[in-house]
């Protein structure tokens, strides 16, 4: 089995935010190029790599999907230097104060500029705000560079990602930034390796979708585009650990998970659980009630609709710029992705029935 | 230009209910476009030039509809309980004038506050028409109704209602007016239901499916007195987002925009809106997906009965649009 | 003319990048008892673990100056391990608690990874987004394989020093500048002077190696070298910001009083004079809050004249400073002129 934390370093050492996700991209298509027949762009900026089935077509596809873009900041404004910020996907204030970042700037050539974000002291800001958490609009990011430096160098709308470097933890775990979601992305990666070795008679489009931080808009477009006949989110998923320990939360560790639901087809979700117990992967369950807060919310409902599953890989800390990530989990969900895909035989469709 | 805004500002035609604007519209491009029809949304959809090798389907989207409110309840003695019909806000209703689509013209007031502070709510205001009763009111459950407000000149500055998005309207019309060839195949779309959320983009979209869209709508500014921290400003020409609410404009065609306005002289902001979205994004996710942008015209008291933009820059929006639409896209 | 320069930010670099939180300043130690052999006589550790080195000028009627800076840095203590590599931890010094959730720290003597996480913002509910995040419900990770670490370990900000042009950011920059300045001092230290350097621990919880050390050394002044914090910030309502405290980019600040001590007038006069005769830019610190050694220093024995000078900083105690280098030459600039010109008749008069 390939070691793939070499490359989920290098992804999480890489902006792609949503809308920008250009850097990730050329990346993952780097990396998949010699897994897959073929690589494309979607229109709006997702990742298709398509791997053939053997014999002749043409075969039904079933499409796994992971989003590439990451979550963070961007520049509202420029004041004395300092650089006034929004949130490019959902980003929690309060895990702000003191992060290091970078600023991708634009106005002078391309720049990366270190800085860090800032907490005003109480006094400058307005009364009722004092020891509490400040929200968004009252922080900076200081690059400490002299004000004049900053406004020839930076434009309004230019991103600022996390700098946190990926840290290597104890019993195998990794902690960085953006892990959400690109350890799915490298679980795709680990089930484009096994499957490069085996045949499989489907069509697997791998899909690194495009700003699923953001109103899942890349699986919309690719799910349209690429028409598959079934579909795989994979995406991270709650892990128990401090302040997370309820209904919702899988351990870290112990294996992806299988999300039921609504969301999810019945039969879809049966099939890889029984072929995740009969080659002893081990896997968690998990419960969305509603939508699944994935891509797959989006994908299930595209054109005619489509079967879809929801696989989770759990994680700590989810949007912060230390989330934490088992390897063995990432491992685990791409050997089941693989097995999954490689048995799909041509009449797993007929199979998909809704009233046993 | 002014008479066009004006006319436009002062129709009548809250979201679902467009038929007015639609035929003030349709009058003005007539002699305009190469062709044009109206969908089952009631969007209008006018066609101009065909697609040459160098060009692309395009789609321009402004919103035809403004926001109003829809009669719930008709009182015994002939008042009127409403709900909102998009983003109302509650600050702008009292001492408010309304006009229902039947030319009834009406003011709005609420129940007595205890506490002079609080705004009132939508639940606990009225419309009175003058009816005594509700056998005598001329209104109906269902019926609706626009804030009523004339439009003001001052020069630099024009006030009206609705400039959200009859400002961005007149400057599709404009543009059309002026155009003089293009490489592409454009679809100036006058879109209805943007403010219930973006719907007429969505089909209409669906329907043109257009290889890149753009819609032309207002955007806020934080030039207004302890106002929010926006950097866009009146006055400093027609703004090219980057971000708002609800989707993230491509950045090929973010820089493609001021690229073409560097070129050309024209005055250009780049602008992030914290609240609030537009027609672009159910464009940027119709079928495969649609790389999109938006020319924003800067206006300050959007929601309000009295939106306030700037002459220059509602003419540099004519300007930009028109040099954007003529050459081929760069991105 | 001895000066900052990339050798010098290069010790200044090893310096932030070691783990020296108040009370368990050893690995700082180590970095500074080899950078002072063979500069200076007296080299000894006491029993606090300050460094206390004695350079011992030449010329008649010298005086005996204490210079100060202080090894230790603010961070944290785990105090209970619970299992799966999840410690509480309590805070050693001042640090808002605002500043501790999402941040990368290192653990204990061998500097392992952790991470301090916080509950999904999905997981949150509107009315909790409104507190701040309680350190009871703070955790250190290290992951779950458990590892070398216990209660008891201490652990840093994992931030690595980087410069970028005029731009330093780094964690404990205070007052590790202080620890660099007075290394670099003592390396060119002057002959019309005893330079009696002390090199202290726990300034951050109390004061307490400058106290023992002002004991010992018994002075004729004492001068600290530290970081002050700069909330040269743009105030909310754009109005001008009258409690910036210093400002990055105009020099040294000299102490005129903090809420420790009321700085001798004389020295403040002594070290103004040196920045207008040799064109060395510096600031006045506003007066009010905060403290340095010089609190602990000017009271020990019989008092002992006092003065602080410091190196602007932005983001005091959280895991990434700011600062401008320009601003720690001239630091190191003044402070060296001022001492070259130090004669005993800047005491002369009465304390005025």
């Amino acid at each position: 089995m390939t070691d793939i934390l070499p490359f989920l370093k290098s992804l999480l050492s890489t902006p792609g935010l949503s809308g920008y996700e250009d850097s990730a991209a050329d990346l993952i298509a780097a990396r998949w190029a010699p897994l897959v027949h073929k690589i494309s762009r979607g229109k709006l900026g997702s990742l298709h790599g398509l791997r053939h089935g053997s014999g002749k077509g043409p075969h039904p596809s079933v499409m796994i999907a992971t989003h590439m873009d990451a979550i963070g900041l961007m520049v509202t404004g420029i004041v004395d230097g300092f650089l006034r910020i929004t949130q490019v996907g959902g980003v929690d204030p309060r895990v702000l104060p003191g992060t290091l970042v970078t600023v991708y700037a634009t106005r002078a050539g391309q720049r990366s500029i270190p800085g860090v974000v800032v907490l005003p002291p109480g006094r400058l800001l307005p009364p009722d705000i004092g020891i509490n958490p400040v929200p968004l609009e009252y922080l900076f990011v200081d690059s400490g560079l002299p004000p004049q430096r900053v406004a020839d160098q930076v434009n309004i709308g230019d991103i600022v990602s996390y700098a946190q470097s990926p840290l290597e933890l104890s019993g195998e775990t990794l902690a960085g930034h953006s892990l959400d979601n690109r350890a799915s992305v490298a679980a795709l990666t680990v089930c484009l390796e096994e499957l490069h070795s085996r045949s499989h008679l489907w069509d697997v489009w791998a899909v690194a979708t495009a700003q699923e931080e953001i109103g899942l808009s890349g699986a919309i477009g690719s799910t349209f585009e690429l028409h598959p006949s079934l579909a795989i989110a994979v995406d991270v998923t709650f892990a128990k650990g401090p302040g997370a320990s309820d209904w919702r939360t899988s351990p870290l560790g112990k294996g992806p998970t299988l999300c039921m639901g609504p969301n999810i087809h019945p039969a879809l979700f049966k099939a890889v659980q029984s072929l995740a117990d009969k080659l002893e992967i081990p896997y968690g369950l998990e419960y969305a009630p509603r939508h699944t807060g994935t891509d797959g919310f989006a994908i299930q409902v595209i054109a005619e609709g489509i079967p879809t599953l929801v696989m989770g890989i759990p994680l700590r800390y989810m949007h912060t710029p230390v989330e934490v990530v088992a390897m063995k989990d990432i491992q685990r969900a791409g050997r089941l992705l693989a097995e999954f895909v490689a048995g799909l035989q041509p009449d797993f469709m007929e199979k998909i029935t809704w009233d046993n | 230009m002014k008479e066009l805004i004006e006319k436009l500002t002062e129709t009548f035609s809250p979201s679902g209910y467009e038929a007015a604007i639609r035929a003030v519209i349709h009058k003005e491009i007539k002699p305009l476009a190469d062709e044009i029809h109206v969908d089952a949304m009631g969007n209008l959809i006018a066609r101009k030039g065909s697609k040459t090798k160098t060009g692309l389907r395009l789609m321009l989207a402004g919103h035809m509809d403004e926001i109003g409110l829809m009669a719930t309840h008709i009182d015994e003695h002939g008042f009127i309980r409403f709900t909102g019909l998009g983003g109302i806000r509650p600050q702008a209703l009292t001492g408010g004038r309304v006009r229902f689509m039947d030319g009834t013209p009406g003011v709005i007031n609420s129940d007595r506050l205890t506490d002079l502070s609080k705004v009132p709510t939508l639940d606990q205001c009225f419309i009175d028409v003058g009816a005594s009763s509700r056998k005598e009111c001329p209104v109906m459950l269902g019926d609706v109704c626009a804030f009523e407000r004339p439009f003001n000149d001052l020069g630099n500055r024009m006030i009206a209602k609705s400039m959200d998005d009859r400002i961005g309207c007149a400057v599709m019309i404009e543009a059309l007016r002026v155009l003089r060839g293009s490489p592409h195949e454009i679809f100036f779309v006058f879109t209805t239901q943007e403010e219930v959320g973006t719907r007429g983009a969505a089909t209409s979209a669906f329907g043109v499916d257009p290889d890149l869209g753009l819609s032309i709508d207002v955007t806020g500014t934080g030039d207004t007195p302890r106002g929010s921290k926006m950097e866009v400003g009146l006055g400093k020409g027609p703004a090219v987002k980057v971000k708002d609410g609800g989707m993230l404009a491509d950045p090929r065609i973010i820089n493609w925009m001021i690229r073409t306005a560097d070129k050309a002289k024209i005055p250009c902001q780049r602008e992030i809106l914290e609240g609030g979205t537009t027609d672009a994004r159910s464009i940027q996710v119709a079928r495969s997906g649609v790389p999109v942008g938006c020319l924003s015209i800067p206006t300050r008291y959007i929601h309000s009965p009295s939106e306030m933009v700037d002459t220059e820059d509602v003419l540099n929006a004519v300007k930009l649009l028109v040099a954007l639409l003529s050459a081929p896209v760069a991105l | 003319m001895p000066t900052i320069g990339n050798a010098q930010i290069k010790l200044l670099e090893k310096l932030c990048n070691a783990s020296a939180v108040s009370g368990d300043e050893g690995q700082v130690r180590r970095i500074v008892l080899e950078e002072l052999d063979g500069h200076a006589q007296d080299i000894r550790v006491d029993a606090l673990g300050n460094v206390l080195a004695h350079c011992r000028g030449s010329g008649v009627k010298r005086l005996r100056v204490m210079l100060s800076a202080h090894m230790d840095e603010v961070g944290m203590m785990l105090v209970e391990d619970e299992g799966d590599g999840l410690f509480r931890f309590e805070i050693v010094g001042n640090i808002d608690v605002r500043q501790l959730p999402g941040k990368a720290v290192l653990v204990g003597k061998e500097n392992l990874p952790g991470v301090i996480g916080a509950r999904p913002i999905h997981l949150t509910t509107t009315e909790e987004l409104k507190h701040n995040i309680p350190l009871e419900d703070l955790r250190i990770d290290i992951g779950p394989g458990g590892g070398k670490v216990k209660p008891g370990d201490r652990a840093v900000f994992a931030t690595r020093f980087q410069r970028n042009g005029p731009v330093l950011i780094a964690k404990a920059l205070d007052d590790r500048f202080g620890i660099a300045t007075l290394l670099e001092l003592v390396k060119n230290s002057l002959p019309n002077i005893d330079l009696l350097a002390a090199f202290t621990v726990q300034e951050e919880i109390g004061l307490r190696g400058a106290k023992v050390a002002a004991f010992t050394f018994e002075p004729d002044l004492g001068i600290a070298v530290d970081a002050t914090p700069s909330y040269d910030l743009p105030d909310w309502e754009a109005e001008e910001n009258i409690s910036y405290n210093t400002k990055l980019g105009l020099g040294p600040a000299i102490y005129i009083g903090d809420s420790a001590t009321l700085y001798d007038p004389r020295l403040v006069r002594w070290m103004a004079d040196t920045s207008k005769a040799s064109g060395i830019p510096c600031q006045f610190r506003q007066p009010g809050s905060g403290g340095t050694d010089a609190g602990a220093i000017h009271r020990s024995r019989a008092g002992i004249p006092s003065l602080t000078i410091s190196v602007p900083h932005r983001y005091s105690h959280t895991a990434a400073s700011v600062a401008r280098l320009d601003d720690w030459k001239n630091t190191f600039a003044l402070l060296h002129a001022a001492l070259t010109r130090l004669t005993p008749t800047v005491l002369a008069a009465e304390r005025a």
